[in-house]
């Protein structure tokens, strides 16, 4: 069964946060340079995306908790896997490898389960993250007109990452977290190209960010202009994720399910951080915060972004069974 | 069901039947708006950011953006224009129209968007195939299009070809490309009305035909369409064009046209047209009587100068016709001289009086300015682009004319241009010909390496009143001379013109002059060539003119033969006891890094751009000065640094797309010089034989006390010495692609850029042999390993050794180039040719030998006297004769 006839009957499961759950491992250098990247000259901490390689086995358990929670997609370990985000770890060369590597990791957890529950059939999603650049914005305060990366290049640092993804047996891809809307649509270009060559298509979901109360992104585009600009290649889905809770989300997301004809997905922050960057929402509070989505049917997909948990998600699942899920005017061809 | 457009910048635009008509800012367009050309030529992109900012206060929906111009990257602006637009949230607001005639120039736009955009435009002008590739790219990148009713067989304007033309496109785009039918907006061109032309009656309700046809046939597609367009007849009659403007919306708009780029400061509102010049005006739209436009034009004469609005940006174009034009080709000013000169034929019975009258009256304004020193050089010729894109213009006007009166009218004065057989500099030649075109005479340019018979021929087809012509290397000097006896046997009488960087107007009174009983004239330069001109055309002062000139030259040469029996020679044993006193026992000499070829193809012209010596550029332009000083001059600062300007962009341009090619042969040999002046070469340190040998020659003119008769070859270590020396020599180009660079100019009519581009490859070559020398002392030979040096320094030639060329002042003698030629095998390996007068093409090229011994020094070798000439020619195994005539400057005695 594919996932678009899966969609129409009910509503899926995103996962929650890799970040959250990594820090719960208390990982050191030691842990991120592994055997392998022993002698490389610049500190590796905090380079997530690595430990799909040095630390296969801390990803994988993550992968299975949240598979063991409900979820009916994971994401790929590869958010900050192009060449350009790379680049801070002078990691740069290592970029096919990662999306690679992580979408393998995936693929192997999320085979076992569906193997066990048929009936559930779990999909892995390969995540293409906002990289640290952005394509439209200057980062030079006396100098708008500059720009610190152009299309060409995250063209290429996408279809790079597109291709490991891909072959590493992604189900499909997700380009997310969008706060800059022409890198996403490098991102798109990059993906469209990989198709083309590689001739396959994989259904492509993107998730954009509305950053604060001003309803934009950090780019500045409405969430109907971010739609519009995005509306050229035919998506699984479109939605939005992190930066607000569930609660803040919702008025965007009504924007999304009136105007979208394909499916619609949310994966908001356990709340917004607190004083120290925490997020404090309980799985409960988060839970009945998301099951106003349903009960409004806007949504076909849901799950958590910063801050959430496989208790968060255990809770989401809980509910989304118990709703119909989003219909859709114009069904996705 | 309804499928809208939507578009988006960093809000939401959709179009609907319900939003009725879009308006697309025009503002922001180089080729529409002088003000916004001005700002982003002038590099002020802030205050060109305010255009947009006006026009999305003023209401536009889309803001459209183009910069296509000539003298513009506008691939470059076009995406620093777009970033600085993504900054401003006001402007960035609406969605981008990319406007451009180049695909590249689009596709560098669309990846400045972060919204959805319209691309404007694409067409199936280039056949089927492009026209998918771009549909499917402007997909890829999401935005939406603007499709011109075009195709392989150029633009539709009939009703039925525009149908077909769209009907075509829209089932390609939608079928094929899978292209979304609502976001494709047709263009199915707006075309001036009231022109005068039968077949132009038609053109705006062709268009509302063809949109209200495309609206009910092709679901879900837009049409939108340039407004301003249909008024063009009207130009300078605001009032007429508000109306035309507000009339041709509204039925448009009934039709079916939903968007549109319209100023709206050139706008009435419908209602508010004056109810008799509303009439007339949709009796032109709708062309609904035969008389329309004359009576359309009637009314025009009773409302001029009474517009509602004015525009601000330009005031000059608020002047008379007359004053339009005078003012544009005093400013070289092109934009809108096709607009101008249709408004000029309109006034007049016959396009020719345009001529003749209004642009002629610009153009004498522009003569008196250039004889009066107000005006230089690179200013005229921009005037002259303007004149001939006038002219140009007019040009089927003219044709049709003629057809039709079966008479033509007073033939300007015509003159023969031609570079003579053998030679390819041209630079000069051209120079003169667009000051000359500038004053109303018809140039007949025969280009370079004319051979006498064709120049003659061509003289008697075209009926021409002078004949020019035009040499820069010695050899030319006698094929001159062959031309002028040509023309004697022939029995011409025309005016003979000479001038050229090698001639001399004591060469033309002694050697052309006697040869040819019409009136023969040196022209100093391209400010001379007018007044000579004007006074060998006109039948009271040609005659009168003559004989001055005639009596002038008889004097010069009776001067020169007395002068030459003061000058003493000494013989040719008596010169070579008197060489440069070189102490060989003294001698280190330092061997080559490398025996044999060493070839550079496609030197990096970003390095030798850094080694150009500019002021001779400047005195290509006629400009008087040194570089940098010049640019600061009083006088002819100005003009100097816009022209500085205009060639640096030019450079960039040319390095950016690898315009120019620059190829370089270099090459060392072993060498001894033998007692003559000959210098044997050999292959390497084992070569007992020679393989070849240079010929130079000795100064013989009687020196004073201490001062050696100099020879080239004096710098080499003589075989006797017991010591091996070594000598260079070298080839170069930077004139490889010229050709087709000026091309697009010539199709252009831009005499400008045309000598502009060409100047710059002159001096790109001689920066490469700069460069090449410096590498050869430091590197290539390395004798001044040491040696550090500034470009001025380098001008100053402040180093050890030198690179002097055959054909220049120390060795004359032109033929020499062929051995340099051969050793270095230059036709192969550089692409640079010699002609049969030892021209070198491409003509900005370089070449010569290299001489590294401390005491060399660069001389004129002067007279040299009948003695060398015989054993030089017994050296080079050639004829007396020949010699003589390759040196007929050099010699000492008459031939």
């Amino acid at each position: 069964m594919n996932i678009e006839d899966i969609l129409n009957e009910r509503i899926l499961v995103l996962d929650g946060a890799m970040g959250t759950m990594i820090q719960r491992y208390s990982l050191e250098e030691d842990d991120f340079r592994g055997e392998r990247f022993l002698n490389h000259p610049h500190p590796l901490k905090g380079n997530n995306d690595l430990l799909s390689i040095t630390r296969p086995d801390v990803i994988k358990e993550i992968h299975k908790k949240y598979l063991e929670a409900g979820a009916d997609i994971i994401e790929t370990n590869t958010f900050s896997s192009t060449s350009v985000a790379q680049a801070d770890y002078h990691l740069e060369a290592l970029a096919y490898e990662l999306n690679y590597q992580s979408a393998k990791i995936a693929r192997e957890v999320a085979d076992e389960f569906t193997k066990a529950n048929p009936s559930k059939p779990r999909f892995v999603a390969g995540a293409l993250g906002p990289t640290n650049k952005t394509a439209s914005i200057s980062p030079q305060v006396n100098d708008p007109g500059y720009r610190a990366i152009t299309f060409d290049q995250l063209v290429d640092a996408y279809y790079e990452q597109t291709k490991g993804l891909v072959e590493g047996g992604s189900d499909l891809l997700l380009v997310e977290t969008i706060f800059d809307t022409l890198n996403a649509k490098a991102a798109l270009f990059a993906i469209q190209k990989y198709f083309d060559d590689a001739g396959n298509v994989l259904p492509i979901m993107v998730s954009g960010t509305i950053t604060d109360a001003s309803g934009r992104t950090l780019s500045g585009q409405t969430t109907e202009a971010f739609m519009i600009s995005m509306s050229h290649v035919p998506l699984l889905s479109i939605g939005l994720n992190c930066a607000l809770g569930a609660n803040q989300l919702r008025p965007y997301l009504q924007v999304m399910a009136r105007e979208s004809d394909t499916f619609v997905s949310a994966y908001p922050n356990a709340g917004l951080p607190n004083a120290f960057g925490h997020y404090d929402q309980t799985p409960e509070e988060m839970a009945v915060q998301i099951e106003e989505y349903l009960k409004e049917g806007l949504v076909n997909i849901v799950g958590g972004c910063c801050g959430t948990t496989p208790d968060h998600i255990k809770k989401i699942a809980e509910v989304a069974v118990r709703y119909k899920p989003r219909v859709t005017e114009v069904v996705y061809a | 069901m309804h499928k809208p457009l939507r578009l988006s910048g960093l809000e939401p635009v959709t179009v609907t039947p319900a939003s009725n008509f879009v308006n697309i800012g025009e503002r922001t367009n180089v080729t529409g708006s002088a003000k916004f050309l001005k700002l982003i030529k002038e590099d002020k992109f802030d205050e060109a950011l305010e255009v947009a900012l006006d026009q999305v206060r003023g209401g536009a929906q889309v803001i459209d953006v183009n910069m296509d111009e000539g003298m513009l990257d506008s691939q470059a602006a076009m995406v620093r224009f777009l970033n600085l637009m993504a900054a401003e949230p006001e402007i960035a607001r609406v969605p981008v129209m990319i406007d451009s005639s180049k695909w590249e120039v689009i596709e560098a736009g669309l990846k400045c968007l972060q919204g959805k955009g319209i691309v404007n435009s694409i067409s199936m002008k280039a056949g089927e195939e492009e026209f998918v590739r771009q549909a499917k790219l402007v997909r890829r990148y999401g935005a939406a299009v603007v499709v011109m009713a075009f195709d392989e067989q150029g633009q539709a304007d009939t009703f039925e070809r525009r149908i077909s033309i769209c009907k075509r496109a829209y089932d390609i785009l939608v079928e094929k490309v899978k292209f979304p039918p609502q976001d494709i907006i047709f263009d199915p061109n707006i075309f001036p009305v009231a022109t005068g032309i039968d077949e132009h009656k038609n053109y705006a309700l062709d268009f509302f035909r063809a949109a209200k046809w495309i609206r009910e046939n092709l679901p879900h597609a837009h049409v939108s369409g340039g407004v301003s367009n249909v008024s063009f007849s009207f130009r300078g009659n605001q009032k007429v064009r508000e109306a035309m403007h507000a009339a041709f919306l509204y039925h448009a708009i009934q039709h079916g046209m939903d968007m549109g780029i319209v100023n709206p400061t050139m706008l009435e509102v419908y209602d508010e047209i004056d109810k008799e010049l509303l009439e007339r005006v949709e009796d032109v739209l709708l062309n609904r009587r035969d008389d329309s436009t004359e009576r359309l034009l009637e009314f025009a004469e009773t409302v001029k100068g009474s517009a509602k609005k004015k525009e601000t940006d330009d005031s000059w174009r608020k002047g008379t016709v007359e004053e339009r034009i005078t003012h544009a080709l005093v400013k070289g000013i092109i934009d809108f001289i096709d607009q101008d000169t249709e408004e000029a034929r309109q006034k007049h019975a016959k396009p020719l009086d345009v001529i003749e009258g209004p642009l002629m009256d610009g153009m004498n304004v522009v003569g008196d300015l250039f004889g009066s020193g107000k005006m230089f050089l690179p200013q005229v010729v921009k005037s002259a682009r303007v004149m001939k894109k006038a002219v140009a213009y007019l040009e089927p006007f003219l044709q049709e004319e003629k057809i039709k009166s079966g008479q033509v009218g007073k033939p300007a004065a015509k003159i023969l241009l031609a570079t003579v057989k053998g030679d390819v500099h041209d630079i000069g030649k051209n120079i003169v010909g667009v000051v000359l075109a500038c004053n109303n005479y018809d140039v007949v340019d025969l280009g370079v390496m004319v051979p006498a018979d064709k120049i003659l021929e061509a003289a008697r087809k075209e009926k021409v009143d002078i004949i020019g012509l035009s040499g820069l290397i010695t050899p030319s000097l006698d094929e001159m001379v062959y031309v002028a006896k040509e023309m004697q046997r022939e029995k011409f009488d025309l005016p003979l013109l000479i001038g050229g960087a090698t001639t001399s107007r004591i060469h033309t009174a002694v050697k052309i002059d006697p040869v040819y009983d019409g009136p023969v004239v040196y022209v100093l330069d391209a400010s001379r060539s007018v007044p000579v001109a004007s006074e060998l055309i006109s039948e009271t002062s040609r005659n009168n003119f003559k004989t001055k000139t005639k009596e002038e030259y008889q004097k010069l040469r009776h001067d020169h033969e007395s002068r030459k029996e003061l000058k003493n020679y000494i013989s040719l044993t008596e010169a070579r006891k008197n060489k440069a006193a070189i102490d060989w026992n003294e001698f280190i000499p330092v061997k080559p890094a490398f025996y044999g070829k060493k070839i550079l193809l496609n030197y990096p012209l970003e390095e030798l751009r850094q080694y150009i010596d500019w002021t001779p550029f400047f005195q290509t332009w006629m400009l008087a000065g040194r570089y940098p000083g010049i640019l600061e001059d009083a006088v002819v600062g100005v003009e100097a640094k816009k022209l500085f300007d205009d060639a640096q962009k030019m450079l960039d341009q040319i390095i950016k797309d690898k315009a120019l090619q620059a190829n370089g042969v270099v090459a060392f040999y072993r060498a001894n010089r033998t007692d003559q002046e000959d210098v044997k070469l050999f292959k390497d340190d084992a070569a007992e034989q020679p393989f070849a040998t240079l010929h130079f020659l000795r100064q013989q003119n009687k020196k004073a006390q201490n001062l050696p008769n100099f020879s080239l070859a004096d710098f080499i270590a003589p075989a006797d010495s017991g010591k091996p020396d070594y000598i260079g020599m070298f080839a170069v180009t930077a004139g490889v692609g010229l050709e087709k660079l000026i091309e697009k100019y010539k199709a252009a009519h831009d005499d400008y850029s045309e000598i502009m581009a060409k100047a710059l490859a002159d001096r790109l070559a001689e920066a490469f042999a700069e460069r090449l020398h410096e590498r050869v002392r430091k590197e290539f030979w390395g004798y001044a390993k040491d040696e550090n040096l500034a470009n001025d320094q380098l001008i100053a030639e402040k180093y050890q050794g030198i690179r002097p060329a055959p054909g220049y002042p120390a060795c004359p003698d032109h033929t020499e180039k062929r051995t340099i030629f051969e050793i270095l095998e230059a036709e192969k390996e550089a692409g640079i040719k010699l002609t049969e007068s030892c021209a070198m093409y491409p003509a900005a090229a370089v070449s010569g030998y290299y001489f590294s011994h401390s005491e060399s020094k660069y001389f004129g070798l002067g007279k040299i006297e009948k003695d060398q000439v015989e054993e030089y020619a017994e050296r080079k195994g050639m004829k007396v004769e020949e010699v003589e005539r390759w040196l007929s400057p050099n010699l000492s005695y008459d031939i």
